[in-house]
């Protein structure tokens, strides 16, 4: 087994998203599977070689902070589920976390 | 001969001399729409024909006056539904946003409006681009239509479909690992996607950001040419879009390939079936008697490009994909606290397979795994690239096909997410090198699509369409239309 249902409980934990009994036992068995063929990574030789993160090689450019073309506050937040006037997105309650 | 038959650079130059009008070109094709896309399912949203019209008019009035309308003035194309349409419901495919219409525009769509495109609609896709039949989407199918039951590929599968079926002379896909290319070799389309950095990334839902690019799909080479042209270039708002000049790339559709080398990847060949390696060896023997050389390579590390994609651009979709929560746009799940919100929200918006994804990225993440997974994954990565590097001190281009097969069953690999991965075996690559690469028609298989696949070193898309427009010109694959849907 590459990887366990406790695993796959904790990760879905970690990812935010909520798993039935059925889907925790189907995404067990497909991770399994689609990890299992990963495995074959380790075949590689790969001692010295640098890793990628961007296949074309970047700068980073710094920009003056300055104020740039913007949207005013009110158009965005008449896109979220539900907010205040006085500018807030409102949320439930945070009665806790789960770390 | 209709209009909806014809390319976008003879629309384009066919309204620019008054040889027809805008409006009449926006006219047919909204009337094919309303006859074909009900069999296709194309279109996930169309836009309000009246400001079609307007814009169309307006292209005619430019005209009138002797002014310029722009490269692709009156042009009528269509947007994978992963581009921010201000004005225009934008869902990625994806339950979670559904009913979201952004309240601005991203640069690609901008500057393809600016050039003087019109807007028909958005095309249907894989949920976040993550797919390679087009059935990961929350809102249905899309048909290929050369058979009806066969998948378009994916995930941009709405966009290929509707040029494939003239529905739009051309559109805009993304190709994170193989969803331009591969949908153009399955419906016989043009597919192309450029240079990482090419194209800004702003306004384009992510799905994983150091491997997504957008391209353009069209029927011939020249097509996409234009179109790349409206839409390359620098973007303040894209830290990874390249400062590079924008070349005339319709100029370099006319050069011919004397002297071009071919390089033959021995790897992408090996698991092929004759089906599909036959038709594609003979485009390389036609475009050797067109003038180029034919040189045998090695990508040695190919067979490990699957397996290094999965974990990369999962890895950040996991990431990416964060931003969802029910808290800034798109669906809520109310619940008693926060965290359950946020999981039950996630939950209920996300599909299948993008929550498989998700995990799988998180998973690779996670402490204890990083090093296994991710962090071997950019190493090998770092070996890819160098292969690339290697084979392009020997030729100008690599030649392969785009898919290992021609377009499968709606439903074939659906129960089986690891066949659909492998199914991306000669896209990924190039995507994971930053490459640019090209599909294009070069035959059939039981009346289904074959791709030819071109890949250039970094910024080589001038080579990649010189070469595809010289094959097209020898051969008549990318005048073949499907017969209409019954």
């Amino acid at each position: 087994m590459a990887i366990t249902e406790d695993e796959v409980r904790e990760t879905a934990q970690l990812a935010r998203l909520e798993l039935s009994d059925e889907e925790l036992h189907r995404m067990t068995r497909e991770l399994d599977a689609i990890l299992g063929y990963m495995q074959q990574l380790a075949d590689v030789n790969v001692d010295g070689v640098e890793p990628t993160t961007h296949a074309v090689p970047l700068d980073l450019p710094l920009r003056a902070d300055e104020l740039g073309p913007h949207l005013e506050i009110i158009q965005v937040f008449r896109d979220a589920p539900d907010w205040r006037l006085d500018g807030f997105f409102r949320v439930p309650k945070i009665i806790e976390t789960d770390e | 001969m209709t209009l909806t038959d014809l390319t976008a650079s003879e629309l384009a130059e066919g309204i620019r001399r008054k040889k027809f009008s805008a409006l009449e070109v926006a006219q047919d094709f909204l009337e094919r729409i309303d006859r074909l896309d009900r069999k296709l399912g194309c279109f996930y949203k169309r836009r309000d024909p009246l400001a079609i019209a307007a814009e169309a008019a307006t292209v005619d009035e430019k005209i009138a006056r002797g002014e310029n309308a722009g490269l692709l003035g009156g042009v009528p194309v269509g947007l994978k539904d992963l581009f921010v349409t201000e004005g225009l419901e934008t869902t990625a495919g994806s339950k979670i946003l559904e009913g979201w219409v952004p309240v601005y525009q991203g640069t690609a769509v901008t500057k393809l409006r600016e050039a003087g495109a019109i807007v028909l609609g958005k095309l249907s896709m894989d949920e976040f681009a993550m797919g390679s039949s087009n059935e990961s989407s929350a809102y249905g199918p899309v048909r290929n239509p050369w058979d009806l039951a066969r998948v378009p590929g994916g995930s941009s599968g709405g966009s290929a479909a509707a040029v494939a079926a003239g529905l739009a002379a051309a559109t805009l896909g993304t190709d994170t690992g193989g969803s331009i290319r591969q949908p153009a070799a399955l419906t016989g389309t043009v597919g192309l996607k450029p240079t990482y950095g090419r194209v800004s990334r702003w306004g384009v839902v992510a799905f994983a950001s150091s491997l997504d690019q957008v391209g353009p799909f069209g029927r011939t080479a020249l097509d996409c040419a234009l179109v790349l042209e409206a839409i390359a270039g620098h973007d303040p708002r894209d830290a990874t879009s390249l400062k590079a000049a924008v070349p005339r790339y319709a100029e370099a559709c006319k050069r011919p390939i004397d002297g071009l080398r071919i390089g033959v990847p021995r790897e992408y060949f090996a698991k092929v079936d004759a089906t599909v390696g036959k038709p594609v060896m003979d485009a390389i023997d036609e475009m050797v008697k067109l003038g180029a050389k034919k040189i045998d390579v090695e990508l040695p590390h190919t067979g490990y490009a699957i397996a290094a994609y999965y974990i990369i651009a999962t890895a950040e979709a996991s990431s990416n994909l964060a931003r969802y929560d029910g808290v800034r746009y798109g669906l809520r799940v109310p619940s008693e606290n926060l965290q359950s919100m946020y999981a039950r929200t996630r939950a209920a918006g996300f599909g299948a397979e993008v929550k498989r994804r998700i995990m799988l990225g998180t998973y690779a993440l996670r402490s204890g795994y990083y090093d296994a997974y991710y962090l071997r994954a950019q190493k090998v990565r770092t070996l890819i690239r160098r292969d690339f590097e290697q084979a392009f001190k020997l030729c100008d281009v690599l030649a392969g096909p785009t898919s290992p097969t021609v377009a499968f069953k709606l439903g074939e690999k659906a129960d089986d997410p690891l066949a659909m991965y492998l199914s991306d075996i000669f896209t990924i690559p190039c995507n994971l090198a930053g490459l640019p690469g090209i599909s294009i028609p070069c035959g059939f298989h039981d009346r289904l699509p074959i791709g030819l696949q071109l890949l250039a070193p970094p910024l080589g898309e001038e080579t990649l369409l010189r070469a595809a427009s010289a094959y097209e010109r020898a051969t008549d694959w990318t005048r073949r239309r499907p017969e209409e849907p019954a």
